[in-house]
């Protein structure tokens, strides 16, 4: 995984609620069994017109939106479905970051692992961001923070061993691996009935 | 004396392999259950490492989600999804991951399997790549949907990175009166809470009402927890669990089936233990409920008229509400009830077991379904299929002029060509009302199988309650 640095970018702004992981991207591109490709699905009903085109007048079609980096959303970003084929799409299309006053547990985790930062404000800022949609946001992992326009530094909650993943381009599987000996010695501690090849 | 726990922190404390500071804690998953959709990346991913399965004998897989309904003579048309069902095959194959195929005798939706044959008991840290792994909850067990890298993680390691769940109990009181469900309790936990209201947290069901509920209600309302955005919901194992479980394929045996109900014994919530978060549930006062937007937290009793944007305080909460109403088609103010229905589906891991299909027949026996509505009723598994069919059920669908179709997760998710068409709306028993989640434009109520057989015989949005 490549480190994630700091960087500064305007925003595509999606002011709903509780946008889901179906909107982010519709079952019907699940059946893929690859990773890549998923970027143009992003939002596809949002998106796109029955027959494919793309409709003008919706966000991620306007041309000054490909080059940015940073979503903008209502709460609850991300909810319903747990298919990490919705990080897959957004960082596919170019976003490295999500903005909001709050992230669905399972949405959260899956961004984590897929160098998109899930960044929670408090309501005041996401106002202040919406009223502004234009401004450059500068995203700083490293100093958990985000620099407003207006010059005013913004603090947001990361897990530190998912910041320290983030900022050093490593990998979770990698981490779990090298705890071989508290598994084997977990697995040695209890009884365990189960055995689905029985 | 120790501090007294909640379940699900006694769950939790069973199973942390490792609790090292400035890391999530490292828990071990005792049942590992895997499809066709959310698994293919992840297996790439261990040949791309060289990893191997680390324990096939706690791993389950078997396709539901892109696979036909239609009868299983026929191939999978769809060439994508035929090679997603291959691809699963072919790595269970690899792997030595036990496996009920396509052909199986034994398929089904994965959270309806896992309960069917014993895999899910008491106790267990169950997960999937699928966010209804909450269903398994109904037994006792600490249940979760991941991502397909944490899929990935429980393959190679059997265990998972974790941040520790706040505890939020849903207690509900009272007896339900007729014509309401398990499906219309959790339906009005959502509406009350919001579909963010459980975010951070694992539900526990208690209470009268919950301890009443049968194993196949108890799975309605535990299925449902991620709507309210709780990733796991569970209830306490008790003699209804006991039974239920006993002889079951997988479920312990003998003596072993003796010591496990000693540890199970042990699981329930202990006098005194404290939740972070509280919410209480009249049973007593609720109606059947229905949605009426685009998530599963817009939902009011299917008498009340739909909600007028025009009464929403917050901004962007107006936004929102208003946004759905015109997705849906529906006025602010009028009634819900009399709403044209093109389509019924009756099926999905929330909705197609015994108990929900024979509370269809009940309000379809003798009677036909209204000829501008196609109803699909889908059993849960196979062996849900053949259960009902030896009942007669499948006689009483069909002669009331419903498809009876084979086992999966069909127009819930619309994945396998069962799907709305733009502009239709659908009642259905499944768990998401999201945009086109059941097909492009189309528009979903969700409700309970009494709710939906009803809106099958007359054609619209129809009170259960006039036809029992």
């Amino acid at each position: 995984m490549k480190k994630f640095e700091k960087f500064s970018s305007r925003m595509v702004v999606l002011p709903v609620d509780n946008i889901d992981t179906d909107q982010i991207i519709p079952a019907r591109f699940l059946k893929t069994i690859s990773k890549e490709g998923l970027g143009d699905q992003l939002f596809y009903d949002w998106r796109y017109e029955a027959d494919g085109t793309p409709k003008a007048d919706f966000v991620l079609n306007k041309p000054e939106s490909k080059q940015r980096q940073i979503l903008l959303a209502g709460d609850n970003f991300g909810c319903g479905s747990s298919r990490e084929h919705a990080p897959w799409a957004l960082t596919q299309y170019g976003f490295r970051a999500v903005i909001s006053t709050s992230f669905a547990d399972i949405f959260k985790g899956n961004a984590l692992k897929n160098a998109l930062l899930p960044v929670t404000v408090p309501r005041d800022v996401h106002a202040w961001l919406f009223a502004h949609p234009e401004s450059v946001v500068t995203v700083d992992l490293e100093a958990r923070s985000i620099i407003l326009e207006d010059g005013r530094s913004v603090e947001f909650p990361v897990d530190e061993f998912y910041r320290h993943c983030l900022l050093e381009g490593v990998d979770e599987l990698g981490y779990i691996l090298q705890q071989e000996d508290a598994i084997r010695a977990y697995e040695a501690s209890r009884v365990c009935e189960l055995n689905t090849l029985a | 004396m120790n501090k007294p726990r909640t379940i699900i922190e006694k769950i939790w404390d069973a199973h942390v392999v490792a609790d090292k500071p400035g890391v999530p804690t490292l828990i071990y998953i005792d049942l590992h259950l895997v499809h066709e959709v959310t698994s293919p990346q992840a297996f790439d991913g261990l040949r791309a490492r060289g990893l191997k399965v680390r324990r096939p004998d706690l791993t389950f897989a078997t396709v539901d989600h892109s696979i036909p309904t239609t009868p299983r003579s026929l191939p999978i048309t769809d060439q994508v999804a035929a090679a997603q069902v291959a691809r699963l095959e072919a790595n269970c194959k690899e792997f030595g991951i036990p496996y009920f195929g396509f052909h199986s005798e034994q398929q089904g939706i994965v959270h309806v399997i896992g309960p069917e044959n014993g895999l899910t008991q008491p106790g267990m840290t169950v997960v999937c790549g699928d966010s209804h792994t909450a269903t398994h909850g109904a037994f006792g067990a600490l249940a979760f949907g991941i991502g397909t890298s944490q899929v990935e993680h429980v393959l190679a390691t059997q265990c998972l990175l974790q941040q520790k769940s706040q505890t939020f109990e849903v207690r509900v009181e009272g007896a339900l009166k007729p014509g309401v469900t398990a499906k219309d309790i959790i339906l009005a936990l959502i509406a009350k809470i919001g579909v963010g209201g459980g975010t951070g947290c694992v539900f526990e069901y208690t209470g009268s009402t919950i301890r009443a509920l049968s194993m196949e209600e108890r799975m309605t309302v535990c299925n449902m927890s991620i709507e309210g955005g709780a990733r796991a919901g569970l209830i306490a194992p008790d003699d209804t669990t006991y039974e239920y479980l006993a002889g079951r394929r997988f479920a312990p045996k003998g003596a072993q089936w003796e010591a496990a109900l000693a540890r199970w014994r042990q699981l329930p919530t202990d006098e005194g233990a404290q939740y972070d978060r509280q919410v209480y549930i009249d049973a007593g006062a609720l109606e059947p409920m229905i949605t009426f937007g685009t998530n599963p937290g817009m939902a009011i009793p299917v008498t009340d008229p739909v909600p007028d944007p025009s009464g929403v305080a917050d901004p962007m909460e107006r936004e929102s509400l208003a946004k759905a109403l015109q997705y849906m088609g529906l006025q602010p103010g009028k009634p819900l009830l009399g709403q044209r229905v093109d389509v019924v589906f009756i099926g999905s891991c929330t909705n197609s077991r015994m108990s929900d299909l024979r509370a269809a027949a009940t309000v379809l026996k003798g009677r036909k379904v209204n000829p501008q509505v196609r109803v699909l009723v889908v059993p849960g598994s196979q062996q849900i299929k053949r259960e009902a069919e030896a009942e007669g059920l499948d006689r009483i669908f069909r002669e009331a002029g419903a498809e009876w179709r084979e086992a999966g997760c069909s127009m819930c998710i619309a994945m396998n060509g069962d799907q709305l068409q733009p502009g239709q709306y659908s009642v259905s028993t499944s768990n998401r009302n999201f945009e086109g989640r059941q097909g492009k434009g189309g528009r979903t109520f969700l409700a309970s199988p009494l709710t939906a057989a009803a809106a099958a015989v007359t054609g619209v949005v129809t009170d259960v309650r006039t036809l029992l």
